[in-house]
């Protein structure tokens, strides 16, 4: 039998190199999630060994192939302009941690 | 058959949901009754079990009063109408907190109804509260909820499965007569797998993900659970439908599932797929998939093996889209909008960061890092663009199977339930529990997990997957299948 473990029984033999302190804090930059310097090292290893599960992508042949962004037929959908009611701005913006004057409150961007 | 000493309290939250619709019918209870004797079994259960994290107690009993008078008004149609349901906590209630089992959401209600949750409303359904998940629907145990894990009601030191555990384990301990759960990889099947139940994932954009808080948007799919087909069939005619705030939204007709519900299935043509039958498959698990075939022979199917190489690929194609999706998906949780937020910071680049630091969990803040990796500049097409190309060709060979097939049979799970804090160390370990049911989400298709037999005292799944709009095809081979057998009558004891 074939297995979908077939990747991970390999993973010790790939080539994917295992990712840096710095690559991990590089991307945790990108998504603005902080991280303790435990979680990095923890990340790193973790990361490193799912990544190589990815490697066995690359023997799939999919030159031409068209990439599939969902499965269903539905194209652009459009409807009619027309104005209709929407949610309450009350029951929105008592969600926010800050709120004034009917505005979502955050700190300065810029500074 | 019911008794009739059915009408007490431990009897009638053992009935399934047609059968508890019978008694409002005939007027043997109200749905006052039924609600009553299931938040009885909820305050009894849950010190053990922890399937919700929100119990709408007040709120249940009123919508049960309306049921009655809507009832005694001629007014009751549909077969939900007042049966308590328990809906996943990432599915908004209106009014109700919804945490998608995060801490970051700690706070948040919802100002609006999910599709699912006012087409639940509208058929008369009772909502008796949200039921625990995997963080963000993010997990396969339900382990990695911010709230505490569920456990399985078969055995209180083992997972009920994930990332539904809390909807999974509540129709299995008779907490509720029907849930709805979301199914991302496998989020339905393999917890209903686990607990002995019926579970489903619609062909993707059957049912409107409109208020669902969004994993993997390309896969999720919202999806009964219950103790037997029929119901999951009568919940899935008032849940699916067109929705135009669902902008993948399929627009066909409604449907009424259970007239599918045939029994016969002589002459149909099962295919067995050789790749999901994995190196580390259970023993036990072995055994009563090949009892199951041999049963759906003798019902008059053929079973014949088949070959869909690309399976073996299907695990990392999932874990690039998913992660992908979620990255992008999770960028909404920024600490200004809603939830829980640290405030007491200098700049909002600080919110951000401390805000996700402290409010997301490990599992949630590893796929955001998987996710992001593979999209960020450099790796997109080594590993995004690659990852949805393979998706095409899986697409593909599905199709070409069911040019052959009415539908595959596989097992759901490769394992029984394992213990609580098996997997939690060795993330891949966790993602493999997965491994039959992601191709599916892949592909969009329809798939049901139906209860095919015992290992070790603990239920197998048996799992049946159709093409696309194939949702009636598998509800009557499953139901066909359940009425030969009597797996999905044996209940936890509790």
């Amino acid at each position: 039998m074939a297995g979908l473990w077939n990747g991970l029984i390999l993973a010790d033999e790939l080539t994917t190199p295992d990712l840096t302190v710095d690559d991990v804090r590089h991307i945790a930059a990108l998504t603005r999630l902080g991280l303790s310097d435990d979680e990095v090292e923890t990340m790193r290893g973790q990361l490193s060994s799912i990544l190589k599960v990815f490697e066995s992508l690359q023997q799939v042949d999919t030159e031409g192939v068209e990439p599939t962004g969902h499965t269903t037929d539905v194209r652009t959908v459009l409807r009619e302009d027309e104005a209709a009611e929407s949610l309450q701005r009350d029951g929105i913006l008592k969600n926010a941690p800050e709120s004034e004057a009917g505005f979502v409150k955050v700190r300065p961007i810029l500074g | 058959m019911v008794n009739s000493e059915a009408t007490n309290g431990s009897n009638l939250t053992g009935l399934t949901a047609h059968e508890a619709q019978e008694f409002l019918t005939s007027g043997k209870v109200s749905s006052v009754e039924l609600t009553e004797a299931v938040l009885a079994r909820v305050d009894e259960l849950e010190p053990q079990i922890h399937s919700y994290i929100t119990v709408t107690r007040e709120e249940a009993l009123a919508a049960a009063r309306t049921a009655d008078e809507a009832r005694s008004a001629g007014n009751a149609e549909g077969p939900l109408a007042g049966i308590p349901v328990m809906v996943k906590d990432n599915l908004s209630t209106e009014g109700v907190p919804t945490t998608a089992g995060s801490k970051i959401l700690l706070g948040y209600t919802p100002p609006y109804d999910a599709h699912v949750v006012s087409q639940l409303r509208s058929g008369g359904a009772i909502i008796i509260g949200k039921g625990n998940l995997d963080e963000f629907a993010m997990g396969s145990s339900t382990e990695h909820s911010a709230f505490g894990a569920t456990r399985n009601p078969w055995d209180t030191d083992r997972v009920p499965g994930g990332s539904s555990g809390g909807p999974a384990a509540g129709v299995a301990a008779s907490e509720c007569f029907i849930s709805l759960g979301s199914d991302t990889g496998g989020s339905i099947r393999q917890p209903a797998a686990l607990c002995g139940i019926v579970g489903m994932k619609p062909t993707y954009g059957l049912v409107s993900r409109y208020g669902l808080i969004a994993f993997g948007s390309s896969l999720d799919q919202i999806g009964p659970f219950s103790r037997d087909v029929r119901d999951t069939a009568d919940t899935l005619s008032v849940i699916s439908g067109h929705d135009r705030r669902d902008s993948t939204s399929i627009n066909a007709p409604g449907q009424d599932f259970a007239s599918a519900l045939t029994g016969d299935i002589t002459g149909m043509r099962l295919g067995v797929p050789s790749e999901y039958l994995v190196d580390g498959m259970e023993p036990g698990v072995t055994a009563a998939f090949e009892k199951s075939l041999e049963t759906l022979e003798a019902m008059g199917a053929t079973v014949e093996e088949v070959s869909l190489p690309l399976t073996d690929h299907a695990l990392a194609v999932y874990y690039i889209i998913a992660p992908s999706e979620a990255s992008a998906n999770l960028a909404r949780f920024d600490g200004f909008k809603y939830g829980n937020a640290v405030n007491d910071v200098p700049t909002a680049w600080d919110v951000m960061d401390q805000t996700r630091e402290k409010g997301f969990g490990s599992e949630v803040k590893r796929r955001i890092l998987i996710g992001a990796y593979a999209l960020s500049a450099g790796y997109y097409d080594a590993y995004y663009k690659k990852a949805q190309q393979v998706r095409t060709l899986i697409i593909r060979e599905f199709a070409q199977t069911f040019e052959k097939f009415d539908a595959l049979v596989t097992p759901t799970s490769p394992t029984v339930a394992f213990m609580a804090g098996e997997r939690m160390d060795d993330p891949v370990a966790m993602y493999l529990s997965d491994v039959c049911t992601i191709p599916v989400n892949i592909a969009g298709l329809p798939a049901i997990s139906v209860p095919g037999g015992m290992s070790e005292g603990l239920p197998v799944g048996l799992q049946f997957i159709g093409p696309q709009m194939g949702d009636g095809t598998v509800l009557k081979i499953a139901h066909a299948y359940e009425q030969a057998t009597e797996w999905h009558r044996l209940k936890p004891t509790l």
